[in-house]
């Protein structure tokens, strides 16, 4: 798939251009064709370059920066303060961005006819580009569509997907070194020399593409499995005659060396991985988590988590932590809520003061209101939703902190599978084998289920409890082709961003249905990229 | 400089002083503003005219002059813009019009015989009249002269009676009757208003003799050097500022000086006797004294003094006469070597890519003259008509700037925008020819009079958004605030989003377009845009509260405004809390002030108790306790700073212990612990850390004897395991609960005890742990001594 970005109008700025004309893009017309205004998206650096008199000397050119596409099936918008612009700040200015990428993927691939979602902003997005449609009605009718099935789904749907510690190759990779953009820096303790290589991680990187979905505890058994493969492929030479010989330098050699050599880079970041992560620190964190996840034993967590803090284990760890607790529980209860951010400050400092606003403003860390019961709050939410206009525009920074209702969620969907004996890893059964068996991504659950019944009917609790906001094609769905519908490639669209994790597990289901998932995220997230967003620090 | 308009043989004379004993040529050049659109019938010379000044517009009173009455001659009142494109009229149907004045807000006056001045505005549309009093009634108003001072539009008259009457201002009317001249049974020759410190008087002359009129007295003036035989004046001329005065007597001699009659400048004779029909003053100062040069002109014209020149228009033309300014005759005199002669050169030939640009710039740059090269470029420009002299002009200042190191940017800015205006009000359409040197001052008229005419006109939108696009306030603000409807801010709105207005003082219009914009944006992107345009300039324009009140009604723009303060303007974020009442985000403000801005303990104290100060009135308790403990904790730490001569500001409590501990100064962190009512948990894992970095083993172990652990004995052994001091760790691992015996014993790899203790624990998942621990080549006794225990809870 190709997600070129496309550089529209002419190259301007000839030298004194704007001193006859004035330079001011031509909006007659804007209000009514909505046009984009392109032009205007710089309306604040020709400002300043003219402010210091060299605006004819410079070129401005605009890259449309809508889609990077960092692998196969991933394409990121690399917008990572959305999250914190959007949900946080309530700033709508990359909503338009977002919309248009959408109807690029639409002009190219499209068109999209089953359109699902859930969350504001993808409802506004969703908005938006359906006008962007409106627009340019007339061409791309007709056809076959590559892409026909579009999902939108608002990182505030399910926080506690992206809040749990990863440990799925690629997402334990990201949690440990930080991918950044498709490729990470493997540090000498990786690549066992004195440099760091940066190493693309992609489909192209066969050792790669084999190990980044699966549970980490089988990439080892993997991973020395195709080292003796490859020891074999080696071997092969001994005994071979002068052609033989020369063949297999000339063809196989490069192969083989290069494959060995990223074999011997992910066995260096698996061990640096293991070193880390298999202390027993890291087991019990997960089984806390995972008690968080299903509920129980809160009160130790919650212990558990106060001497995270104590320790100073790590400043955004113990934030997560306590977000996790906040959003599995509904809010934290007040004794708790208190003692919890006490011993934050004296950890780590009072500027952190402002972080807890922000986290509880976001909705991540909130404390359970003692007076206020669950109804009251959802009279008041519905009530936001019905005012349709007050909701738009009141939303996202409205304080009224919004409840998860994970537990009620949970239950529904039975996103913790109910085990009997071991979980096998090796052969997962469902997508919670990306959280060792223990939770079912909540998000990919979703969109698992709306696919699956081809919208919201039968899940009106859920989307009570999610707050609303879902939607689904209005007219009803064509029934396809069922060749189509064989290869149905679906575009999963994450507003705030997605997780590895999540990736993994949906490619895990769209192998499981046949379908093919593509991935559209305004950036790769992580629980330390989420925590980092709201992290109120001194400069 | 001078000029006369003669009345028969239609030249215009530019003439210059004679007494400077340097002789330069006269430097004058005329061009072409418009060919007049209007089509005129009549003569000028049959008309009342009157022209406003910087650029403005052009009334006629046609058919004034005839007696008969009859309906359908009736005069006509025509308004034209500078470039004669008719903007309205009217039939005359008052009284005999006298004069035609413009006011400096661009109103026209009609003084009418009787004393009344009636005021139209551009659109010849009746506003109101007011009158010159009784005594003008009776006696009729025989001439009378529009005037402006500092204080506004004034209006002399002279009575059929020999009597002057002024006002120094229409707008509050004053009306002063002037003392008598003694023996003046005749209407004078010719007379004019001056204004001199303040104080407004009438020259007059009445055949060889001057008088002088102020408010109480007349006396006789005689000018400093005036030949003897120079004869009776019959013409006199004022320049703009009120500076110099000319006078012409019927021998055909012309007199110069200053206006206060102290000082001569010049005199000399021409060939012609007959009075000039008009006589104007062009520039504020005289230069140099010269020979006289003409240009004829073969029309019947009118003359328009400006600040920087003179405006002449005929039936068929409208040009401009001026000086030419030293920055352009360097530049563009016929072999100049001045230095922007030279860099427009370089740049021209750079242009053509050929080496010779290369030896241009060095020659400039040689006479360390580059900076002069760029100026004398950017000022020329701003003196060029032609866009496309401008043009080369600027480039060639853009190419030198690009060898000069911090050239300062802001004239090159300036002259740009300021042409980008300029041109765009030039046009034809627009015809308001108006020169760089005017440009700054008459910023209420011009662009009020366009709005007012065609708001959606393209040129005015180019204008208004030119210079709203310049961030200067003058031309596109204050005048469009009396002059714009709010429909017309919609519209303007609308069509260039950059621009906007607040009409009269009712900001809910400007909201209105606000919001259009506001809803479009949702939809269709750009919120930046809005932004940076619509709210800002709304800022620029309402006053605080009022903005606020807006803003809160716009959640989006609010947000984006809270940002955009956030990075730009913290103050501001600050009022638009306190307008909220907003005490918990007030709270925060200052908190974040008291990290980020503010450097001494005395600022971040003082900013930290504003923060408890809000808290507590947002009833956030944890908040305003948790900053109290905050102050509390930064005072501690800058005493501790003082006395131990370490830094311990910035750091937080845990911290701040623990590197107290870490110094051995174990009372002092005793102390904190209990002020700050630190846990004991915390502080335990805290102090042992501390202490096992330190390596004081011994205080440690008295330290774990002070009384039981609040966090068990596990992380002792942990702790000096991480240090590597076994020794210590077993005495502790001897210490801890049975259940974590086993993990302790690991710890300090005693695997034999730690069998021994998971055997008597009966515990399988225990002994498997330490079984995974063993190897084979060492621990076989311990291997053995499990699998036996085992085998013997398997049988049981």
């Amino acid at each position: 798939m190709s997600g070129k970005a496309q550089r529209r109008g002419p190259p301007r700025g000839t030298a004194m251009e704007p001193l006859v004309t004035p330079h001011w893009p031509r909006c007659g017309s804007c209000l009514g064709t909505n046009q984009p205004l392109p032009l205007l998206q710089f309306y604040s650096c020709e400002l300043v370059l003219e402010e210091e008199g060299i605006y004819g000397d410079v070129t401005c050119d605009e890259w449309a920066f809508y889609l990077l596409p960092l692998d196969d099936d991933l394409l990121s918008m690399e917008l990572p303060e959305f999250f914190r612009d959007y949900f946080l700040e309530g700033d709508q200015r990359w909503i338009s961005t977002i919309a248009r990428a959408l109807q690029l993927l639409n002009s190219l691939f499209g068109p999209f006819t089953n359109t699902y979602g859930i969350g504001r902003c993808a409802k506004m997005v969703y908005e938006v580009w359906r006008e962007l449609v409106e627009e340019s009605e007339g061409d791309s009718q007709a056809r076959r569509p590559e892409i026909s099935h579009v999902f939108l789904m608002d990182r505030d749907v399910d926080y506690v997907t992206a809040l749990c510690s990863q440990v799925v190759y690629e997402g334990l990779v990201d949690d440990t070194f930080r991918i950044k953009c498709g490729s990470v820096d493997f540090g000498p303790d990786v690549t066992t020399s004195d440099r760091s290589f940066k190493v693309l991680l992609n489909a192209q990187d066969k050792v790669f593409s084999e190990i980044r979905n699966e549970h980490f505890s089988n990439v080892f058994g993997f991973l020395s499995q195709k080292a003796r493969n490859l020891q074999t492929q080696y071997d092969r030479r001994r005994g071979m005659d002068i052609k033989q010989m020369k063949n297999f330098v000339s063809q196989e050699l490069k192969g083989l060396k290069q494959e060995h050599r990223l074999l011997s880079l992910h066995i260096g970041a698996c061990e640096s991985i293991m070193k880390k992560k298999t202390k027993q620190d890291f087991q019990e964190l997960l089984k806390t988590e995972h008690s968080l996840l299903e509920g129980f034993d809160i009160r130790e967590s919650t212990s558990y988590i106060e001497e995270h803090i104590d320790r100073q284990v790590s400043p955004s760890e113990s934030l997560r932590l306590m977000c996790l607790l906040s959003v599995t529980e509904n809010g934290l209860i007040p004794k708790d809520y208190r003692s919890l951010k006490t011993q934050y400050l004296q950890s780590y400092g009072p500027e952190h003061l402002l972080t807890f606003h922000n986290l509880k403003r976001i909705g991540l860390l909130t404390e359970q209101a003692p007076g206020e019961t669950l109804t009251a709050v959802e009279s008041k939410v519905s009530k936001l939703v019905t005012d349709r206009a007050a909701g738009k525009l009141t939303d996202a920074f409205n304080s009224l902190a919004r409840k998860s209702n994970f537990r009620g969620i949970s239950k529904k969907l039975g996103l913790i599978p109910r085990v009997d004996g071991e979980y096998n890893l090796k052969v997962p059964r469902d997508m919670a084998y990306v959280f060792s068996g223990a939770y079912i991504p909540l998000s990919c659950k979703i969109i698992e289920q709306v696919l699956e019944r081809k919208g919201w009917l039968g899940l009106e609790e859920v989307v009570r409890l999610l707050n609303g906001n879902e939607f689904a094609p209005t007219e009803p769905v064509m029934e396809e082709n069922p060749a189509w519908e064989a290869q149905r490639v679906i575009l999963a669209v994450f507003l705030g961003g997605c997780t590895f994790s999540e990736i993994s597990a949906l490619r895990f289901l769209g192998k499981e249905k046949g379908y093919k998932f593509i991935f559209l995220t305004t950036a790769i997230t992580s629980s330390a990229r989420l925590m980092d967003a709201m992290l109120e620090a001194k400069v | 400089m001078a000029l006369e308009l003669t009345g028969k043989e239609e030249r215009v004379i530019p003439l210059r002083s004679l007494t400077s004993p340097l002789v330069c040529l006269l430097c004058c050049r005329k061009f072409e503003l418009y060919s007049m659109a209007w089509n005129l019938k009549e003569d000028l010379r049959d008309c009342l005219v009157a022209a406003a000044p910087y650029g403005g517009p052009i009334a006629l009173l046609k058919n004034n002059f005839r007696k008969e009455k009859s309906p359908g001659s009736r005069p006509l009142l025509e308004i034209y813009s500078a470039s004669g494109v008719p903007l309205a009229s009217v039939l005359w149907k008052s009284g005999q019009v006298v004069q035609l004045g413009w006011t400096a807000s661009e109103d026209l006056l009609c003084i009418q015989e009787d004393g009344t001045v009636l005021i139209y505005n551009l659109f010849c549309e009746f506003k109101r009249h007011f009158s010159m009093g009784n005594e003008v009634l009776q006696n009729h108003v025989r001439e009378a002269k529009v005037f402006h001072t500092e204080y506004g539009t004034g209006v002399a008259i002279l009575t059929g009676a020999h009597r002057f009457s002024l006002t120094t201002n229409i707008d509050d009317l004053k009306l002063r009757r002037m003392p008598e001249v003694p023996g003046l049974q005749k209407l004078p020759s010719c007379w004019a208003v001056l204004s001199q410190d303040r104080v407004t008087i009438i020259l007059l002359a009445i055949g060889q003799d001057l008088y002088l009129l102020d408010n109480t007295s007349c006396s006789v003036v005689t000018p400093p050097g005036i030949s003897p035989h120079a004869g009776a004046y019959v013409q006199m001329a004022v320049s703009f500022n009120y500076c110099y005065l000319a006078l012409f007597t019927d021998t055909g001699s012309i007199w110069m000086g200053t206006s206060s009659l102290k000082e001569k400048l010049g005199e000399f004779s021409c060939d012609f006797r007959t009075p000039p029909r008009q006589m104007v003053w062009h520039v504020a100062e005289l230069w140099t004294l010269s020979g006289e040069r003409r240009f004829i002109l073969d029309e019947d014209s009118y003359l328009v003094p400006e600040l920087d020149g003179v405006r002449i228009f005929s039936r068929t033309t409208h040009e401009f006469l001026h000086e030419i300014p030293e920055a352009s005759e360097e530049i563009f005199k016929i072999a100049s070597m001045a230095p922007g002669a030279l860099l427009l050169e370089a740049q021209r030939e750079y242009e053509k890519q050929s080496q010779k640009a290369d030896e241009y710039l060095r020659e400039i740059k040689d006479q360390n003259l580059l900076a002069e090269a760029v100026r004398q470029c950017i000022e020329a420009a701003g003196y060029e008509h032609e866009p496309e002299t401008q043009k080369s002009l600027l480039r060639a200042a853009s190419f030198g700037k690009c060898f000069l190191d911090k050239f300062p940017p802001e004239s090159f800015v300036r002259t740009c925008r300021d042409l980008r205006v300029l041109n765009a009000i030039w046009d034809y359409q627009i015809g308001i020819p108006l020169t760089f040197a005017q440009y700054p001052l008459p910023a209420e008229g011009w662009c009020c009079r366009w709005i007012r005419l065609d708001p959606l006109r393209e040129g005015v939108v180019c204008v208004a958004s030119a210079g709203t696009r310049a961030q200067r306030p003058h031309p596109s603000v204050t005048p469009l605030k009396s002059a714009v409807t709010p429909q017309m801010s919609l519209a303007l709105g609308i069509r260039t989003p950059g621009f906007h207005v607040s009409p009269g003082k009712s900001p809910v219009p400007c909201m209105r377009v606000g919001e259009l914009r506001l809803a479009e944006t949702l939809g269709g992107g750009g919120v930046a845009l809005l932004f940076y345009t619509v709210v800002l300039h709304l800022k620029n324009e309402l006053n605080r509260g009022t903005f606020f009140m807006t803003l809160q009604k716009q959640p989006v723009a609010l947000s984006l405004y809270r940002q955009f303060c956030k990075h730009q303007e913290l103050e501001t974020l600050k009022d638009l809390y306190n307008q909220d009442d907003d005490h918990q985000e007030l709270g925060n403000f200052h908190v974040h002030s008291s990290y980020s801005s503010e450097k001494r303990i005395e600022g971040r104290v003082a900013a930290l108790q504003n923060a408890v100060d809000e808290y507590y009135k947002a009833k956030n308790e944890f908040a305003a306790k948790a900053t109290e403990d905050q102050i509390k904790l930064l005072r501690m730490q800058r005493r501790l700073q003082d006395e131990l001569d370490k830094p311990y500001v910035d750091y937080s409590l845990h911290d701040t212990v623990y590197g107290l501990i870490l110094d051995g100064n174990h009372k002092r962190a005793e102390q904190l612990y209990r002020d700050f009512r630190i846990p004991d948990k915390r502080f335990w894992w805290l102090k042992i850390g501390a202490l096992a970095e330190r390596e004081d083993w011994e205080e440690m172990e008295k330290f774990s004897k002070s009384k039981k652990s609040p966090i068990g004995y596990l992380p002792f052994v942990e702790i000096c395991m991480k240090h590597h001091n076994r020794h210590e760790a077993k005495k502790y691992a001897a210490r801890v609960t049975p259940e974590q015996r086993v993990k302790a014993h690991i710890l300090v790899r005693e695997l034999d005890q730690a069998a021994d203790a998971a055997i008597e624990h009966k515990n399988e998942n225990e002994m498997n742990l330490v079984l995974s621990k063993c190897t084979a080549a060492t621990d076989s006794s311990v291997v053995e001594k499990i699998n036996r225990a085992k085998a013997q809870i398997l049988k049981k």
